[in-house]
């Protein structure tokens, strides 16, 4: 392969809290190339938004990276600060969050907020700059993009909106979008049309895409490999075909089967019991014993074993022949 | 002997006026919603039937008219044979009233952060007057919670159990209709498995009927026993699970199969729907979904398809078949 255009090793992130220090994020390493789409599926808690975070440099205070290295197309992003980042910001990392409302200025129109983002990136004219805006409207099929240009976010519908924050995220051409949650608030419908467009615009320039997603089915449709996140861990990584039909984590066994899609005449769900461990009440071994069908006493007390190499960070994974 | 809940014509309006002031000053008219208009269904007892719809259906509206926390325009809403908003015997209405509960979305904003969970669970029937003795600690075990917990605050709680607080608050007064607004749309895919059997349990055991309100057409499949398909504010197509998911007749129906992400869609390529849900206020002439329809003639522009039985369903197109 190629060199990817993000790479992720060994990343740790810590939260100091008055009852010691929380790690949501513990030894994390994956890599997206380029026009790649990589699924990042967890429960809400697993640290799969605060790895993403970590990635543009927008955690929050006191949460700060303990450990690892972030590069970006060869170069290291994790120790950059202040503008260094806010440069990265935008240029070379578009962000799509969730909430297209809040993540839009109110006060400016639409082709203000492509122009200001162009013009802080590219070197190009403001009138260059909004013609650029017209055009990156339509190509994420707004329809009359010229006029409606002048509108304001609240004019705009919620899937409208969320193409805006996509024409936003992708107009300064940057090799990686990290999209947390971009279709969580929008209706079916749209959230096919959403998806449909972020695997277009993406395979077109090849950029690569962090999905960030809770939910399978659009990681399914979307994703080219995925990485299943538990506890802050990543519990399974590989192409989502065999990820997802053919799961050698416990955990990503058990999620799988618990989604009622699975369950197609059954009477009830697959059930995994409990729930996952508070930060501050992180069991010894591996996270998800306390859980797992399968855990024995090794899972107890030895540290998990790395991803790399094979698929599965678990010291009994389920074996299956690997879909083809 | 009619059905156990009985919906017919319902019809809800909201006045979206604004302010006399800048009526006048900016000439406009009075403007109206029709959330839901003209809606009938009927609830086996012992059933779940679950309204599935986008944002806009009009289906928690629906929800909230069932239990009589809103006021039907038009219509009538009759529960075991009693109908709330005309019935002028207290008592009688007293009587269906304790047998409706309700569980809502968010299970953090529905419970009080000042009271106690034995508090929470206890209120409907303690609000009443009744003998509330050991009930939410019989209650909390029914849920899948510890006894111990009642007396511990809802902070304390994740929000797969809070669902649990909120589901024991709902059995405390014994009820038998439970109107669920969509129950799991804020939990976690595992623990979204575990309420949902919780749900089924207690139905088999308690011989509760649901009416679930949801857009994830996953739980629809799994849990109703027979769905209605709202788009704004009118039922489309009402059938059992089985047929409509295999066989789905009415243009929206298909598309909004279509459009759910699947788990065997690896790198599925399918032209996604077109345009939106059109305004509220304004809605489109004749069939509401002729703007987006794929099949869609002159007819449906002009008139507005009644609904129709076709075989086991009913369905509201011109077309369908």
């Amino acid at each position: 392969m190629s060199e990817p255009v993000l790479s992720i090793r060994n990343l740790s992130v810590e939260i100091p809290t008055r009852h010691g220090v929380v790690k949501p994020v513990d030894g994390v390493s994956y890599d997206i190339g380029k026009g790649e789409i990589l699924g990042v599926v967890g429960e809400s808690g697993a640290g799969k938004s605060m790895a993403g975070n970590a990635v543009i440099g927008l955690l929050n205070q006191p949460a700060h990276i303990s450990g690892g290295e972030i590069w970006l197309n060869g170069t290291r992003i994790d120790p950059l600060e202040g503008e260094a980042m806010r440069k990265l910001r935008g240029k070379d990392i578009g962000m799509i969050f969730q909430d297209p409302l809040t993540s839009l200025n109110p006060l400016l129109t639409v082709g203000d907020q492509l122009a200001e983002t162009m013009q802080t990136h590219l070197p190009i004219s403001r009138s260059d700059a909004m013609k650029r805006a017209v055009a990156a409207l339509e190509e994420v099929g707004i329809p009359g993009a010229a006029e409606r240009i002048n509108s304001y976010p609240h004019e705009f519908s919620g899937g409208m909106r969320q193409r805006v924050v996509i024409a936003l995220a992708l107009c300064a051409e940057p090799s990686l979008v990290i999209a947390d949650e971009p279709t969580t608030a929008l209706d079916v419908s749209v959230q096919a049309q959403i998806i449909s467009l972020l695997k277009r615009l993406c395979r077109e320039r090849g950029t690569a895409v962090m999905l960030i997603t809770h939910d399978m089915g659009v990681i399914a449709e979307a994703a080219d490999r995925v990485a299943v996140m538990y506890a802050g861990r990543l519990a399974e990584l590989g192409p989502v075909r065999n990820v997802l039909t053919k799961p050698n984590h416990p955990y990503t066994h058990g999620l799988m089967a618990s989604t009622p899609l699975a369950a197609q005449g059954q009477r009830r769900l697959h059930q995994i019991p409990g729930a996952m461990p508070r930060l501050s009440l992180m069991p010894d071994g591996c996270a998800f014993h306390p859980r797992c069908p399968n855990a024995q006493e090794k899972c107890r007390h030895e540290p998990l074993p790395s991803i790399d190499g094979g698929r599965s960070a678990c010291w009994f994974p389920i074996l299956q022949e690997a879909a083809e | 002997m009619s059905a156990f809940v009985s919906v017919k014509h319902l019809t809800r309006i909201f006045d979206v006026s604004k302010p006399w002031l800048n009526r006048v000053i900016e000439r406009r008219g009075k403007a109206f919603l029709t959330a839901v208009s003209d809606v009938d269904f009927e609830i086996e007892e012992r059933t779940t039937y679950a309204l599935v719809g986008e944002s806009g259906s009009g289906k928690s509206t629906i929800g909230r008219m069932l239990v009589g926390l809103l006021k039907p325009t038009e219509g009538d809403v009759e529960i075991e044979g009693v109908n709330l908003a005309k019935e002028s015997d207290v008592d009688r209405v007293a009587a269906v009233r304790s047998d409706i509960q309700m569980i809502f979305q968010d299970p953090f904003a529905s419970l009080n952060p000042r009271w106690r969970v034995r508090d929470i669970i206890v209120e409907p029937v303690a609000s009443k007057g009744g003998d509330t003795t050991g009930l939410a600690e019989k209650l909390l075990e029914q849920v899948g919670l510890h006894t111990s917990d009642a007396g511990k605050f809802p902070h304390e709680f994740s929000g797969g159990q809070r669902q649990r607080i909120c589901i024991a608050r709902a059995l405390a007064s014994e009820p038998r209709l439970i109107v669920c607004d969509e129950p799991t749309s804020a939990l976690d895919v595992s623990v979204q498995a575990q309420v949902l059997n919780l749900m089924s349990d207690l139905k088999d055991d308690l011989g509760l009927t649901y009416l679930l309100i949801t857009h994830d057409l996953t739980v629809v499949r799994h849990m109703a026993d027979r769905i209605g398909v709202l788009y704004l504010g009118r039922l489309v197509e009402e059938a059992e699970p089985q047929s409509l998911f295999d066989d789905p007749k009415h243009p929206y129906t298909q598309m909004l199969l279509d459009a759910a992400p699947k788990m065997d869609g690896f790198g599925r390529e399918i032209p996604p729907p077109q345009g939106e849900i059109p305004d509220p206020i304004d809605p489109p002439s004749g069939c509401a979904f002729h703007p987006r329809c794929p099949i869609a003639v002159d007819v449906c522009s002009k008139d507005r398809p009644e609904l129709r039985k076709l075989g086991n369903r009913t369905v509201a197109c011109h077309l369908a078949e």
